[in-house]
Formats: C-alpha cells, structure tokens, sequence
C-alpha cells in the first residue's frame, strides 16, 4: 500500500509538471503579448522592455518556465513586487496581487459549492437508485427512470437561471445566491449556497441514480449474491453487505473523478450564480491574458483532479481486496 | 417410516416472460431419504437448476410461480415465508453452486463468508465463528486452514474454493444438500477428490444429497438413485444401476450413447443424440421428447406427438415413454449392438 501510494505520488507530480510546461507553451501561442496590453497606450519599446521586466517575462520561455518552477519551490525574486515566499505562483498581471492569495481567497467559495452539492447529489442519487434497484420494474423504478433521464438533459444556465427566478424573486422561498464564509456567519453560507447546490445537484443527482441502479441491478444479479441468499442471510444484509458492495466501485470511481473537476472550478455555475470562484478566476486570467493566475489557477485545478483520483484508487483498493492485493 | 425427508409433489415452476409462460418445470414429482444421493440428470435448460432453486426459494418471486408441494420433513416450503426460509437456508438445507469463483463474494475473506453462516444460524461469537470456519476448512482438506482462513476467493486455488463453497454450505451440518454441478468446472482428479469429500461427509453425517450434473460418469461414481430430467418433466427414474445398465427410454439411451465408454471398443464413434433441446416456450405436444426420438415412428397412431406419456412409478422404477417393454428390449438391444460393432 505505501509503495503503491508513493508510486502514484511521483506519477501526480510529473503529471502536473506536464501540465504547467503546457500551458506555459499554450500561454506563448497566442498572438497577444500581456507586456504591449500592460504598457498601454503610449508604449515606447523603453517602457516596454521594461514592463517586461517587471512582469518578469523578459526572459526566453525556457529560462521563465524554471524560474517560475524554482518559485514554487524556493520562492522567488521580483523586480518590481519584491520577495515572494515558496510556494511562489508568482504575481497577477493584471491585479498585482500575489497570485497564490487570490487563490486562497477563492478556493473557499468553490470548495462549499463542490461539497455541499456533493452532498446533496450523492444523498439522493444513491438513494434513489438504490430504490429504484429494489423495485425494478415497478412505478417507482419507472418514475425515477425518466425523472433521471429529464434532469440529466438538463442544462446549469437555463435551469439556474428558472429556479432563480421561481424559488427567489417569484416565491421568495430562498436566498438569491452569494458566497458568506461558513465561519463569518454558517446561516448565511448555507442560504446563500442553496440555490446553486440544488441546481448544481440536479443534473448530477440524475446521473448517479441511473449508475447506481444500473450497477444495483447488475450486482443483485451476481452468483455471490444468490450465495449469500442460499446461506439464509436477510435481504438487508444481502444487499448492503453484498450488491452494493459489488456497486459502490464504479460509483466511488466516477465521484471522485467529478469531485475533483468540481473543486478545479464549477465554471457555468459559478458564471450562472455569479460566485466568484476559482471557475471564475480561470475564465478571467484567460480574458486577460494573465499568466502567473492561469497558471496558478491550473495548477490547483489539476491537483485537485490527480488527488482524487489518487484517493479513488485508495478507496477502489480498500473496497476490492482483487485490487489491493494484485 | 411416515414420509420421506424431501418430498417433491407435482412441482411446477413457471417463468413469465415477455414472450409468454415459460413452464420450466412442468410436473415433477420425487422422494430422497437422508443419507442418499439422488442424482439429477439432464440437458442445459432440462429444469434441473431451476427445480433446486425452487426447494430453497431462490427464485425471483416477480416473475415466478411455484406450484405443487415440498415437503421437507412434513414442512411444506411452496407456501413458506421468506423469514421461515432465511432460517432454513444455509442451516437445514444448503448449496453447492458451479462456478465457486463467481459464487464466493470476492470482498469478504473465506473465513467471513463461512463464519457468516454459522453466526446467523447459532448467534455465536465473531470468534466462535471463526474457530469453526478454521476447522470446517481443516475437514474439507484445505492445508494451513488458520492461515488459509483470512485469504479472500481469488487467492484459493479452482479445486480449494469448491472445498471452501462446500465447507460454508456445510458449516450448519444441514440435513440437506444440494450440489448443483459443482465439479463441471473442475479438472478430472480435483472432481474426483471432490467426489470423495462429498462421500465422505454424506457417511459422516447422513446427509441428503441432490447431485445436478449432465455427467453420467459423476452420477454413475455419486448416486444412488438417477432422475432424467428433459424439457422440465422426468423421463426415467430408477436406481443409479437400473438406469445405467437397462435405460428405458430412448432419451436416457441416448445420453449414454452419446458419452464414451471406457471398457468397450476404442473406434467406437460417439452417437450424439441429434436436434437441440426443446424451446419450454411453445414445448412439443405429445412426448416432449419426440421430435428427436429415434424410436418416435416405431410407436403406433401417431401417439409420441398427440398423447403425453405418463410416468408409471413402481418401487422407484419408471419411465415415460409408449414404447410397449418388449418393443424396448428388441430396439435397445439393437441399438446397443449397433454401438459396439
């Protein structure tokens, strides 16, 4: 298990130094220079040369791409924004602010959207398609079916957009979205984030019934299932003990794959709901040509998705003993 | 003697479908004592499985019907419920499936899974249970059974995990057994170790066995009395000897010339029985068995396609067949000859 773990720890990192390499390539591509849109209108090749300078981008590419590695690692000085300590992203373009406290800043904010509507999707996904699985066939398997199938087709903008409208300014049974830290004022946080966990859930909470039914029903249908049957165990433990253990592989898979794209920026909910998440960093350091943020912002986002995956593979391995012990 | 232990009375089990009913068992009816081993033999889809399944109430009620009567030592099991059936599974009557990888959790170790029964059954202990896991491996002849006992199923090797599906189907010494093919998928000298455990727990304990298997050779080796099962009804019944040597009719003939023998000439070519099993769908009137019977023009009027043939038991002897016995003596004899010249 902890060779297992500091394989997959080693292969996260050249992971994410691929990426960053990436993007610092992709950055470059583009015809726009963040120097000529930063020096304004009246640009002399002198002021120029020297906002280079001090966004630290006079430098050939593969000479900035290590200094900025180095930052992360060593910390880093600038010319013109002084000492920045490890582990350095290095300064917005376009804020000037330490591009690793905005997103600290942020994070927040898209860490209580992704877990909260987590919560709220895995709740009543599973449990539905659990539900669904026991009355396969019947009404309630049928009606959850189709339900599932209308939600999943569903899309963030326009459903985000009609329960705002209904549930906020028409009924006024809930709070008009906004982001209050949880440890400012917990009632607030959660009013606030409702509206976008249930939208967010929505199309999230369709698909996880439909897998998790669909793997109930496969699993119960499994030999060792019958098995355990045969040994006059209950139906309870039957199917908790056996048929969702069979199930929860997939489902945990899938989840943590979604939770980690969620934690790396819920980009159309948070535009939709106008949270000012690390989604809606990342779209503003592209229209602005930002770097350091983008990248910064990548960083995270990528993290996010190689640890859980990390952690579903730990998860898959504790629930598979075939995995664990091959 | 009252009743026997098991007491299968006119059992019918049918599957609705989309297509239609489909009546996999159609009318089967037979007795096992304690200590004896009724050997099941028939073709895939013949109603063996589906009739063991139906003695433990493992069907799916949606889209089941059961009917008849089983009586398992005067406790009828049709009209039980499924909490009186929990307490008998596994306890009183228990099961060997096939496939003993894809039928042993592979998230729970050995040790749980036969632990597991045994708790449920006496309300021991974890540990109790454990301590009799351990020594239900050590009597099936699995070696190191202390250690043995925490491996999970892929661990075990094709042979051990059958010892280990029969150690948990045994661990509440049930009165009766059903073993659902379980050396198919077995090599030749495992299957016959398997064979002899099986023996040898039936003297130990007097346990009922029903042996399900297409094998004649396994049911020559296990049984004491032989059930032929085609198209879910019985065809021929008999003591394993009866109907190995002196078959009495023309589907069981058939089975035995279509296995290979070994103390008869060796160029002997394999006689297949030809056509494919009937569709229980739409099954063939008359003689289910008819439409691929060699013998079905030999029987007068028309009668194998227009009038089902009844099972005449007498003292456990009979089968369903209207051939008259001497008509039989004469064809299976030639039939007989014709395969060892």
């Amino acid at each position: 298990m902890f060779r297992f773990l500091v394989r997959r720890i080693l292969g996260a990192a050249v992971i994410l130094l691929i990426i960053s390499a990436l993007v610092f390539v992709l950055f470059y591509a583009a015809p726009r220079d963040p120097a000529r849109i930063a020096c304004g209108k009246v640009c002399t090749p002198e002021t120029l040369e020297l906002v280079r300078k001090n966004l630290a981008i006079s430098d050939p590419l593969p000479v900035q791409y290590w200094e900025w590695l180095k930052g992360l690692f060593v910390g880093r000085d600038y010319s013109s924004f002084g000492h920045c300590n490890a582990p350095c992203l290095g300064y917005s373009f376009q804020s000037r602010e330490p591009v690793l406290d905005t997103i600290l800043d942020r994070f927040p904010t898209t860490i209580s959207l992704s877990l909260g509507a987590a919560v709220v999707f895995l709740t009543f996904g599973v449990g539905t398609g659990m539900l669904a699985a026991v009355k396969q066939g019947k009404a309630l398997d049928k009606i959850a079916s189709s339900a599932s199938l209308i939600a999943s087709s569903m899309q963030i903008y326009v459903v985000g957009v009609f329960a705002t409208y209904l549930l906020v300014d028409q009924l006024h049974l809930l709070d008009r979205a906004s982001y209050t830290p949880f440890t400012d004022n917990p009632g607030k946080w959660f009013s606030g984030l409702l509206v976008p966990w249930l939208v967010l859930s929505l199309i999230f909470t369709a698909n996880y019934t439909r897998m998790t039914r669909s793997q109930m029903v496969e699993s119960l249908s499994q030999d060792y299932v019958r098995t355990a049957r045969a040994k006059g165990l209950s139906s309870r433990t039957v199917f908790f003990r056996f048929a969702w253990r069979g199930a929860m592989g997939p489902i945990v898979t899938i989840f943590g794959l979604d939770l980690g794209v969620l934690l790396g920026g819920a980009i159309i909910t948070e535009s939709t709901f106008s949270l000012q998440g690390l989604g809606m960093l990342s779209v503003k350091a592209v229209q602005n040509n930002d770097l350091p943020m983008l990248l910064g912002v990548v960083l995270v986002a990528a993290g996010a998705i190689v640890v859980f995956n990390i952690i579903v593979d730990t998860v898959y391995a504790l629930i598979d003993p075939r995995v664990r012990l091959a | 003697m009252s009743t026997p232990f098991l007491s299968v009375r006119d059992l019918k089990v049918h599957f609705s479908t989309e297509d239609g009913i489909v009546k996999a068992v159609d009318g089967l009816s037979f007795d096992l004592e304690k200590g004896k081993t009724l050997g099941i033999v028939g073709e895939s889809g013949s109603g063996k499985s589906v009739t063991n399944m139906a003695i433990l109430g493992l069907h799916d009620p949606r889209n089941t019907a059961l009917d008849g009567e089983i009586l398992l030592d005067d406790k009828e099991l049709i009209s039980a419920t499924e909490k009186e059936l929990e307490r008998l599974r596994g306890n009183k009557m228990s099961m060997i499936f096939q496939d003993a990888l894809a039928s042993l959790s592979p998230y729970h170790t050995i040790g749980t899974q036969i632990g597991e029964t045994y708790r449920k059954h006496t309300g021991c202990s974890k540990k109790e249970a454990r301590t009799r896991a351990i020594e239900m491996l050590r009597r099936v002849g699995i070696p190191q059974p202390d250690v043995r006992v925490d491996d999970y199923p892929h661990q075990f090797s094709g042979g051990m995990r059958q010892r280990a599906m029969i150690a948990m189907a045994l661990v509440c010494d049930p009165e009766l057994l059903i073993a659902d093919e379980p050396t198919t998928a077995l090599d030749v000298t495992v299957q016959a170790q398997i064979m002899d455990l099986l023996k040898d727990l039936q003297q130990e304990f007097g346990t009922a066995i029903i042996f399900i298997t297409h094998d004649l050779g396994v049911i020559a080796d296990i049984a004491d009395d032989v059930l032929v099962m085609y198209g879910g009804r019985c065809v021929e019944r008999g003591t394993k000897k009866e109907v190995l040597r002196a078959p009495q009719h023309p589907y069981t003939l058939g089975l035995l010339g279509s296995m290979p023998s070994l103390d008869g000439p060796v160029d002997v070519p394999l006689s297949p029985i030809p056509g494919s099993p009937p569709s229980l769908l739409n099954p063939p009137s008359g003689c289910r068995f008819h439409p691929r019977c060699t013998f079905a023009d030999k029987v007068a009027g028309n009668r194998c396609s227009g009038e089902r043939p009844l099972l005449e038991v007498v003292d456990g002897r009979g089968a369903a067949c209207h051939l008259t016995p001497e008509q039989k003596r004469e064809l299976f004899s030639d039939y007989a000859a014709a395969r060892t010249h």
